[in-house]
């Protein structure tokens, strides 16, 4: 498809708004429909995009295969993290009150906590969607 | 920080397992690994003892006040579980290093350690908590990270094992959630203490009886009863031997735990066995299993798939505890637990000593081992002793309780098979047996020496614990005694 003019262009101009609409799925979570799962799903569609359209080689300067694992690691480190977090500032494990700037208004905690987790959602699943779509597109050539 | 050893007993783990994936070293891998299943351990053990002394000990996770949030409840039952599964996870840990490095590609060890986290968390996390949803997340987590252990046997037919296993456990799990989807929609609430007092109301309801036979047919199918064992054995003789030993020894264990929750704790013992009938249900699979899953194991000629076959053996024996509905029945199947994770991780561990050396587990390559290899194949001997039942060995406790529980309730054919069943697990020892110590050793004289010492030594831990917990079984039959009254008696306010 690299000789496709319109396609090229075409996926060019679309990749950065389907990153964009990841991340307003993912900041926009708590108050309409979507999260981390979804946002990270949007996110790795934006590059199997760019892969289908470039190649895969091309996609890999950019977003290498030992990137992408550790996004997939990272991101749980991040939710257990946020955890982790809470307990050591006296609440119980995930209790997000505690991260309220403001102590008189702890349920401020619950907004920051939330999306806190749900980056660790999006980071390992992005993480994951892409290092599967590496493994599956690039069989048969050489590993990965 | 004690107040938070509930939520920290999953979390070591879950944390550990990215720190494994992220520093792709395998070393510092089985470092973190070994430590992390200690400190499982030790948080295990000190939250058994908490629950002897002071009783339930309840978590709100996330400050959610139980039934809304995640409740993590520790009951004697499940501290015990938890004890059984830790004490196995940091024998086998550091036994890994050893076996692992040689059976898994060295690029991927880091990758293994981090998958075996993850199993060891959701193994903990099934018994530790308090919600039913949460249950299902954790069982994901274990059985997904299984799948990946036991695929990365060195065989390539560990992938079809792999493969078979994930579409048995699926069919397993997905039927568990259809089951605690019913129970949701029949309470609106997915606290198990909640739905213990909410359920007695909607007992006539066909809705909750059909919610009671997916959980059962699911939960069968992830403890491998007979006849929905057929996952099982070459998903054990396939996986790299640490998995075995591991799996062998913890995965099982957990589910028969669950059965019990979910069914005693949840629906309660009058529902169970008064409405349901679990017991007659039960009590002729668990029969058919002792017996036919042994005659299966005498004839096979590679050791680690006779040993699984003797496995599903077991789990009869796990069951026909519970078949019994009765207390000393239930003491019986919640110390088989512990037992015979004892034997079965010492047996498979020797086994993996074995491999170690010759790289096979065929009868036929094991000829003369007993010279070659003598501490191996001595344990070998002690953990069969103990699967057969031998006094002095954990093994006669499990049976002395089970034949105790069948004399109980008058019926004594059951504890005659109980005791033939006993003759044949001889039978099938007998033949390792035979062909290490009284057959010739037929390769050259610079064949295979003693396991190294980082092998023996875990596994004779092993043994020595078949030993000494089969000499005192005081304390052991204590907890499980106090565990199997709970049970019975549902749950308190």
């Amino acid at each position: 498809m690299r000789e496709e003019i319109i396609v090229r262009v075409g996926a060019k101009f679309l990749a950065p708004f389907i990153i964009m609409f990841a991340l307003y799925v993912h900041f926009h979570g708590d108050y309409s429909p979507g999260g981390g799962f979804q946002a990270g799903v949007i996110l790795a569609a934006a590059f199997a995009l760019l892969a289908l359209v470039y190649g895969l080689e091309a996609v890999q300067r950019v977003l290498p295969l030992w990137f992408t694992r550790m996004c997939a690691a990272l991101g749980v480190l991040i939710f257990a993290g946020v955890g982790v977090v809470t307990m050591l500032l006296g609440h119980n494990y995930l209790g997000y009150n505690a991260l309220a700037a403001d102590p008189t208004h702890p349920e401020h905690g619950q907004h920051y906590g939330i999306l806190l987790v749900e980056l660790g959602v999006l980071v390992t699943v992005f993480g994951v969607m892409v290092t599967v779509f590496y493994h599956f597109a690039g069989r048969g050539r050489r590993d990965p | 920080m004690s107040t938070h050893l509930p939520v920290l007993q999953v979390v070591v783990p879950l944390l550990a397992a990215p720190v494994c994936a992220l520093i792709r070293n395998a070393r510092a891998a089985a470092v973190i690994a070994v430590l992390a299943s200690w400190a499982t351990l030790a948080i295990a053990l000190s939250l058994l003892g908490d629950v002897m002394s002071a009783g339930v000990i309840s978590y709100a996770i996330g400050d959610w006040v139980p039934p809304i949030g995640i409740e993590y409840r520790v009951d004697i039952v499940n501290a015990w579980v938890l004890v059984i599964v830790s004490t196995i996870a940091s024998v086998v840990a550091p036994y890994m290093i050893t076996s692992v490095a040689d059976e898994v590609a060295r690029g991927r060890i880091p990758l293994f350690y981090a998958a075996y986290l993850l199993c060891l968390c959701g193994l903990l996390g099934i018994t530790i908590t308090g919600d039913v949803f949460n249950v299902f997340v954790f069982l994901e987590i274990s059985s997904l990270s299984a799948y990946a252990l036991i695929a990365m046997g060195t065989r390539r037919r560990a992938l079809t094992a792999a493969f078979r296993y994930l579409i048995m456990g699926s069919v397993g799990a997905t039927f568990i959630v259809i089951g605690i989807g019913l129970l949701y929609v029949m309470t609106g609430s997915l606290n198990m203490a909640d739905l213990a007092v909410l359920l007695p109301e909607v007992w006539d309801s066909r809705t909750v009886k059909v919610a009671y036979g997916f959980l059962g047919v699911g939960f069968c199918l992830k403890l491998a009863l007979f006849p929905l064992h057929l996952w099982l054995p070459n998903a054990y003789a396939f996986a790299p031997s640490a998995v075995t030993a591991f799996m062998a020894s913890t995965a099982t264990k957990v589910a028969v735990y669950m059965l019990l929750r979910f069914f005693l704790t949840i629906f309660g013992a009058p529902f169970s066995f008064g409405v349901m009938a679990l017991d007659r249900v039960l009590l002729p699979l668990a029969l058919v299993a002792i017996v036919s899953m042994s005659l299966v194991a005498i004839f096979q000629v590679d050791v680690k798939r006779l040993l699984a076959y003797s496995s599903v053996a077991q789990i009869g024996y796990m069951v026909l505890g519970l078949s019994f509905a009765s207390v000393t029945g239930l003491t019986a199947t919640l110390l088989h637990l512990f037992n015979h994770a004892l034997m079965k991780g010492a047996l498979f561990m020797a086994m993996g000593c074995v491999v170690y050396r010759i790289g096979s587990v065929h009868i036929d390559a094991m000829a003369g081992l007993g010279k070659r290899m003598p501490w191996t194949m001595a344990a070998f001997v002690l953990g069969g002793l103990s699967l057969v039942g031998v006094p002095l060995t954990v093994g006669f406790v499990s049976k002395w309780f089970l034949i105790l529980g069948a004399l109980e309730r008058g019926w004594w054919p059951v504890a005659v098979i109980v005791l033939l069943a006993s003759v044949l697990a001889l039978v099938y020892v007998w033949r390792v047996v035979e062909a290490a110590y009284f057959r010739p050793y037929g390769g050259d004289e610079g064949g295979p020496r003693e396991a190294p010492w980082r092998l023996l030594v875990p596994t004779w831990a092993l043994v020595g614990a078949n030993l000494y917990f089969g000499i005192s079984a005081v304390r052991t039959a204590q907890v499980a005694e106090r565990a199997a009254e709970v049970l019975m008696t549902g749950v308190g306010p």
